[in-house]
């Protein structure tokens, strides 16, 4: 065992960890007026851990007998969940001084989350795994809980609290029953086992593990019908935590789904493929029917997530490298379409008091016609118009299922998109067509408008972009990574 | 397939006898054990508090603080008994690898002195 070799491949993760107990030692003896210098000290930490993960090993390498691996697979998905919390994080500066959110464990919280994600793609056991998400939800249940005296807030703590823990059990049960089938817990392991097995059949332990895994992850990724958390914690955390919500943790738990099932459970494509191709279905279908009553934007934004990761699924289910690149691809661009969103909910702001309501936007065209036209292009981008950067992300899911031939998945997952083009398109006709109502307060913040104007000009140009930055080739790199073993 | 589950008897065995054995306790303490109920007697316990009560009630919310700091490091002592009885097989490495775990121990211990969470007053 070499030790120093072992510490270098896993050096983001190090760094983070040792980073975030710096930061907080840093912060508890500076007290809370220090909250502005450690949250940029944490984006700084999140910028540093990018370039580690760039500069490390190629090629895919184990670590900690067999733990923890890294693979162009886990280093696209640890660079996109690092800058999704980075950008939610600067949006996350301003709205904390002016909302009084004024502890300083918010950046802190938020590095021990990250790092519990990187764990998560990193791992390459089901104890890593379960060590991963665990750090990653204990932080994630505080954060959503922050604000104490709200009881909102403290509402959507409690309840991301409570169901996790059941979906971590569901999360356990599942391993210990594939431990006592397979005998092991590693993924290399269980991968050779099911291949020996692969003639005459998994044993039926397995299957039934395997399905509480899948349960528990679909709770972790919102996917139906475990989404019942979703509109409520979303609605009731603060703004910037949601933002943090929607993209971070759902592209952690995305990968590290991705990677469980065509890794370990390779072999068994044919048990899993009908479960993902259900709960895909239904999100896709849920995701798009329920957000159609909602008035707040929040809530909406949170049936908007659900069925985004039915359309991810889509990706998974095929079960073909085409899938795994659509599913990064569509990680990619939901993470612009998702930060520019949420930093458009953080500009609605009428005296001084956030507002949340989809009806509040009417007439945004004329009050503020910029942010009316990132917002547009954002719903747009969501709705699945080319040549935005949903069109793309659609286009290379459904593309992978119908080389799987999943033709009914296909054809009612274009359906619900339609769907959803509604309620996305309704917010642009309030915004152009509806008579204004007073102004939002102006200016909205340097970091809000750097960042949506950023990501909208990604968003835009998603079809300059894909010619210019080799995003595709990478995406298919890092998705041929998971079928080499 | 048989095979595995065979390996499994024992548990099946300790199952088995886990809840012949407590059913016996319990048997055997209805049956010869001396049974004189009063009001206290028969009133249930639970930490100190009236069992049927408004829930609503004041309750100072350091209790359970101090019984999760008391957690953390009972755990912690409980994960420091069989290291110091594999040192010897551990040796450099797992020795370092308790300090390291202390050390992360400590960072918590310093924020919750400095939060002042270990004040009464």
């Amino acid at each position: 065992m070499n030790l120093t070799a072992d510490l270098m491949i896993a050096s983001p993760e190090l760094f983070v960890a040792i980073a975030a107990m710096f930061l907080l030692i840093f912060g508890v003896f500076q007290g809370n007026q220090s909250t502005r210098l450690v949250s940029w000290l944490g984006v700084g930490v999140m910028f540093i851990a990018a370039i580690l993960v760039l500069a490390g090993p190629v090629g895919r390498v184990v670590a900690f007998n067999d733990l923890f691996v890294v693979d162009g697979f886990a280093n696209f998905a640890k660079i996109l969940l690092l800058l999704g919390a980075a950008l939610t994080l600067i949006l996350a500066v301003p709205f904390n001084a002016r909302e009084g959110i004024p502890q300083f464990e918010y950046p802190v919280l938020i590095l021990f989350a990250v790092l519990g994600m990187m764990m998560m793609v990193s791992a390459n056991d089901l104890i890593s795994l379960y060590l991963g998400i665990e750090l990653q939800s204990l932080s994630l249940y505080v954060l959503a809980a922050i604000r104490r005296d709200a009881v909102r807030s403290t509402e959507a703590g409690l309840k991301y609290f409570v169901l996790g823990a059941l979906s971590s059990g569901i999360l356990l049960y599942g391993m210990t029953l594939v431990y006592g089938f397979a005998g092991s817990t590693g993924f290399d392991d269980l991968a050779a086992v099911f291949a020996e097995s692969a003639g005459d059949g998994a044993p039926i332990g397995v299957i039934v593990g395997l399905v509480f895994i899948i349960a528990g992850l679909a709770f972790k990724v919102s996917a139906v019908p475990f989404h019942m958390w979703t509109p409520d914690v979303y609605e009731g955390a603060p703004t910037p935590i949601t933002a943090f919500f929607a993209v971070a943790p759902k592209i952690a738990a995305m990968a590290l789904f991705v990677r469980v099932m065509l890794e370990p459970f390779g072999d068994l494509f044919d048990q899993w493929q009908q479960v993902i191709w259900f709960i895909s279905l239904a999100s896709m279908i849920l995701g798009s029917f329920a957000a159609i009553n909602q008035t707040n934007i929040k809530r909406l934004m949170a049936y908007s997530s659900i069925s985004n990761m039915g359309f991810v699924l889509v990706g998974l289910a095929a079960g073909n490298e085409t899938g795994v690149q659509g599913v990064l691809l569509y990680l990619t661009i939901y993470l612009f379409m998702n930060v520019g969103t949420f930093a458009c909910i953080l500009a609605m702001r009428r005296q001084g008091r956030m507002v949340e309501d989809i009806d509040q936007l009417a007439g945004l065209s004329r009050t503020n016609p910029k942010m009316a036209l990132a917002l547009a292009i954002f719903m747009f981008s969501m709705a699945g118009i080319p040549p935005l950067a949903g069109f793309f992300g659609k286009l290379y899911v459904f593309l992978a299922a119908i080389e799987a031939e999943l033709y009914t998945l296909a054809v009612i997952g274009l359906l619900t998109s339609v769907v959803g083009a509604f309620y996305y398109l309704r917010i642009v006709k309030l915004m152009y067509f509806d008579d204004p109502l007073d102004a939002f307060d102006q200016p909205v913040g340097r970091e809000i408008s750097t960042i949506v104007f950023g990501t909208s000009v990604v968003t835009a140009l998603f079809a300059i972009i894909i010619l210019v930055f080799p995003l595709l080739d990478s995406a298919a790199n890092a998705a041929a990574t998971l079928f080499a073993v | 397939m048989d095979q595995l589950l065979l390996e499994y008897l024992p548990i099946l065995i300790f199952l088995g006898l886990a809840i012949g054995l407590s059913a016996v306790m319990i048997g055997a303490s209805f049956v010869v054990g001396p049974n004189r109920p009063d009001v206290e007697k028969n009133s249930p316990y639970e930490c100190g508090f009236e069992p049927f009560d408004d829930a609503r009630m004041k309750f100072d919310v350091r209790f359970y603080l101090v019984a999760i700091l008391f957690i953390i490091f009972d755990l912690e002592v409980a994960f420091l008994f069989p290291w110091a009885i594999t040192l010897g097989d551990i040796g450099v490495f797992g020795f370092w690898s308790m300090v390291v775990f202390l050390a992360i121990l400590t960072v918590g211990f310093v924020y919750e002195w400095r939060k002042g969470a270990l004040e009464w007053e």
